[in-house]
């Protein structure tokens, strides 16, 4: 599937802001089924300073928030061309070892709710996928989706006392319960072809969990599916904050919103 | 000149008189009045004073700024001595930054099964942003400062390898300056070899380091994280020494794609920066948001090739104390070779049996902090009281991972100055290596510690310990 996308993020400052930092994770991956075509990004109220590949082989941008400035646009678009691989990215690449995706984060720590949702998971499965996409409907079931009643910062814990939450909280939910479970997972952000509209408004996040055998799997927890020609990978990391669009830092006493228009289709 | 049974002596060996190196300086001491020696003594004392050497001692907030005793008799070490000393820390200093490479890439050491994958996996010095990442010059740690200690005649052991931002070389060379002061005379009696020129050593080091952005003469500074550090005499004294800008985090910024300092004719680019800043602190977008001390954006910058930063990030897995125990293994791994400096037998306390072991020996035994630094938050059994062992058995028992343990070990001892004459002190030796691509420099001599405490075995500076000048010889 050719996939188009275009996607900006405005922030906005009510203060002009002396110095500031942004580091951007926008660029898809040139993985499993997946080829980048075309990608811009542009950065209007800012420069490129530095550009890298991390520890997850994300392509990384860093920029500096011009002087004085009260508004950052970061444009990106492109294209980039998908195949449905089952959800199956493959075995496990890179100088990152696998013992690493096993590390549970801030956003990721198993505490009392997430053992009881393993323990609730129960044991008698076919075989690893089985239990995954098991523990997938079993999250979706308890945690329902609902914009607004978490944030960027809640973590996988805190999401299931909440009982609602969005795509991010089901991937971090996920994560921690298949780490509990013994197996390397990590977190996933990307976009997805929706089929009832083009206009979007955030990006979409999963998990993978590495299966022996099979390498990397995909799961999209909020639509009860692994992963299809539809999706598009961008960045990767063991939880959220790894594998953020942008994380930035800035100085000044402003305040800061965010404006983003996305739009992704065939 | 008395010596304390049971401890090797450098001076006077196992009681059997003046040891070799030490005949020339003896010759001169037997004829100096003790009362000159004395008053000399109280000269050093305001000479350090003069120049402002003082270090601040942490969880003591009266007198936080406080002057480190210095002594004046010379540490004396024979050429022949420095020259094993050097072939083992320069072959320890090799190992350690292959093993920095390879654990930030293939790992092959834990494929090999030559140390437990669990002692990185569960390490909290393991820097994950540093997987990949290959540092100018392939050097890691550019400056280490290996511990020393020695028991007998050919006797030396390795006690830490300080292989993230070693300390105290500051000392080393105002203790050398103070004693051409006070004893001029003595340096054209006895052939000593100098230290002096160590900043000159350290900027062309550093600068060898310099990354591929670098265009020119390459720019070095050094980081600080500011005026209430306790080694900040040290950092601007380095600055100065080296001629270089003595920079804080809020100096520098993100300019064209470098990490640039602010100077009165705009932004300059850096190179090289010697950063006395722990990881930790040293990017708040990278890492603990909360650091008013780092420079945000400067892994990115590392990341993309743009500057060198010494020592590496991440090089505290090398010299962490569990690591450490595992250190014959990783020189004979790199190297093909035995290691020339031994290793102090060190139980792990993460191990069942050897934390048994170590519960029941409590009272011979020191005990560390796997983190830990400054003699701080450890025991030495034999110095401790009873009460002192039964409650750091039960921090023991709540987290033995924590900690690592060592047999007390007889550390070799140098007189000191005192007001009965000479007395035995204990003493440790902390050489400074510097790293470049092409050479490993090891200045002859180092930083002596002392325990200025009859009979004590702690040397830090923290915990009272003071310093001497430490002589290397001629061939």
């Amino acid at each position: 599937m050719l996939v188009k996308i275009r996607h900006s993020t405005e922030y906005h400052y009510d203060q002009p802001v002396p110095y500031g930092l942004q580091q951007l994770r926008m660029v898809p991956k040139g993985s499993a089924g997946q080829k980048v075509l075309s990608w811009s990004t542009s950065v209007e109220g800012g420069r490129k300073e530095v550009a890298f590949t991390d520890q997850h082989n994300n392509h990384v941008e860093l920029l500096t928030i011009d002087r004085g400035a009260r508004s950052v646009t970061i444009l990106c678009e492109g294209e980039v061309d998908t195949a449905d691989t089952v959800g199956i990215i493959g075995q496990h690449g890179g100088y990152a070892p696998l013992w690493y995706f096993e590390r549970q984060t801030p956003h990721t720590r198993a505490g009392a709710q997430v053992r009881q949702l393993v323990k609730a998971l129960g044991k008698d499965f076919d075989n690893d996928t089985a239990r995954l996409h098991a523990l997938s409907a079993l999250i979706l079931r308890t945690v329902g989706y609902e914009i607004g009643r978490t944030d960027f910062s809640t973590s996988a814990e805190q999401a299931l006392e909440t009982g609602h939450g969005v795509c991010q909280d089901h991937a971090h939910i996920f994560i921690s319960a298949a780490r509990l479970l013994g197996y390397p997972a990590r977190y996933v952000s990307g976009y997805l072809v929706m089929d009832d509209r083009v206009d979007q408004e955030a990006g979409h996040a999963w998990a993978e969990a590495h299966v022996p055998g099979l390498g990397w799997v995909g799961f999209d927890i909020s639509n009860g599916v692994s992963p299809d020609e539809r999706y598009v990978r961008v960045a990767t990391g063991l939880d959220y904050r790894e594998a953020a669009p942008v994380s930035g830092i800035t100085f000044g006493g402003h305040t800061e919103s965010m404006v983003v228009h996305l739009q992704v289709q065939q | 000149m008395n010596d304390a049974p049971g401890f090797f002596d450098e001076l006077s060996g196992f009681g059997e008189g003046p040891r070799g190196p030490y005949a020339d300086y003896c010759s001169w001491f037997e004829r100096q009045d003790p009362a000159r020696l004395r008053r000399k003594a109280k000269e050093a004392e305001v000479f350090f004073r003069r120049t402002g050497i003082t270090f601040n001692v942490y969880g003591q907030q009266e007198a936080s700024e406080r002057l480190i005793p210095f002594d004046i008799v010379p540490r004396i070490i024979a050429a022949r001595e420095w020259s094993r000393l050097t072939r083992g820390i320069e072959q320890r200093v090799r190992a350690i930054n292959a093993f920095l490479h390879d654990i930030y890439h293939r790992q092959e050491i834990l494929r090999a099964g030559r140390i437990p994958v669990e002692l990185i996996a569960r390490n909290e010095a393991f820097l994950p942003q540093m997987i990949g990442v290959s540092p100018p010059g392939g050097i890691y740690t550019h400056i280490v400062g290996t511990d020393i200690v020695r028991t007998g005649e050919d006797e030396f052991f390795v006690l830490e390898d300080n292989a993230r931002t070693p300390s105290g070389v500051s000392y080393m060379l105002e203790n050398r300056e103070t004693m051409l002061q006070m004893f001029p005379e003595l340096f054209s009696r006895v052939p000593v070899r100098e230290v002096g020129d160590y900043p000159k050593m350290l900027r062309r080091s550093l600068a060898a380091c310099a990354p591929a952005a670098c265009t020119g003469k390459p720019v070095v500074a050094v980081l600080t994280p500011g005026i209430h550090n306790s080694a900040y005499f040290e950092h601007s004294f380095l600055a100065d020494q080296m001629g270089v800008e003595l920079v804080e985090g809020d100096d520098l910024r993100l300019v064209d794609g470098r990490i640039a300092m602010r100077t009165t004719e705009g932004y300059t680019p850096i190179d090289v920066l010697y950063r006395r800043i722990d990881d930790d602190y040293l990017d708040p977008l990278n890492f603990n948001p909360e650091s008013m001390l780092g420079v945000p954006g400067i892994l990115d910058a590392y990341r993309a090739g743009k500057i060198t930063i010494a020592n590496a990030p991440g090089t505290g897995i090398a010299d962490d104390k569990a690591i450490y125990s595992y250190m014959p293994d990783i020189v004979e791994f790199y190297t093909g070779e035995k290691a020339i400096l031994k290793n102090v037998p060190t139980w792990r306390c993460s191990e069942a049996d050897s934390l048994a072991y170590v519960l029941e020996h409590l009272p011979e035994l020191v005990v560390k902090e796997v983190h830990g630094s400054g003699g701080y938050g450890m025991l030495v059994g034999p110095a401790a009281s009873k009460r002192e062992v039964a409650a750091f058995a039960e921090k023991l028992r709540a987290k033995p991972g924590n900690y690592i343990a060592q047999p007390t070990l007889s550390l070799s001892t140098v007189p000191v100055m005192t007001k009965a004459g000479l007395a035995p002190r204990h003493v440790d030796l902390r050489p400074f290596v510097l790293v470049s691509p092409d050479r490993i420099q090891i200045t002859p001599g180092g930083l002596t510690r002392v325990a200025m405490k009859a009979g004590s075995l702690v040397v830090n500076s923290s915990q009272g310990g003071g310093t001497k000048d430490t002589w290397v010889l001629e061939e």
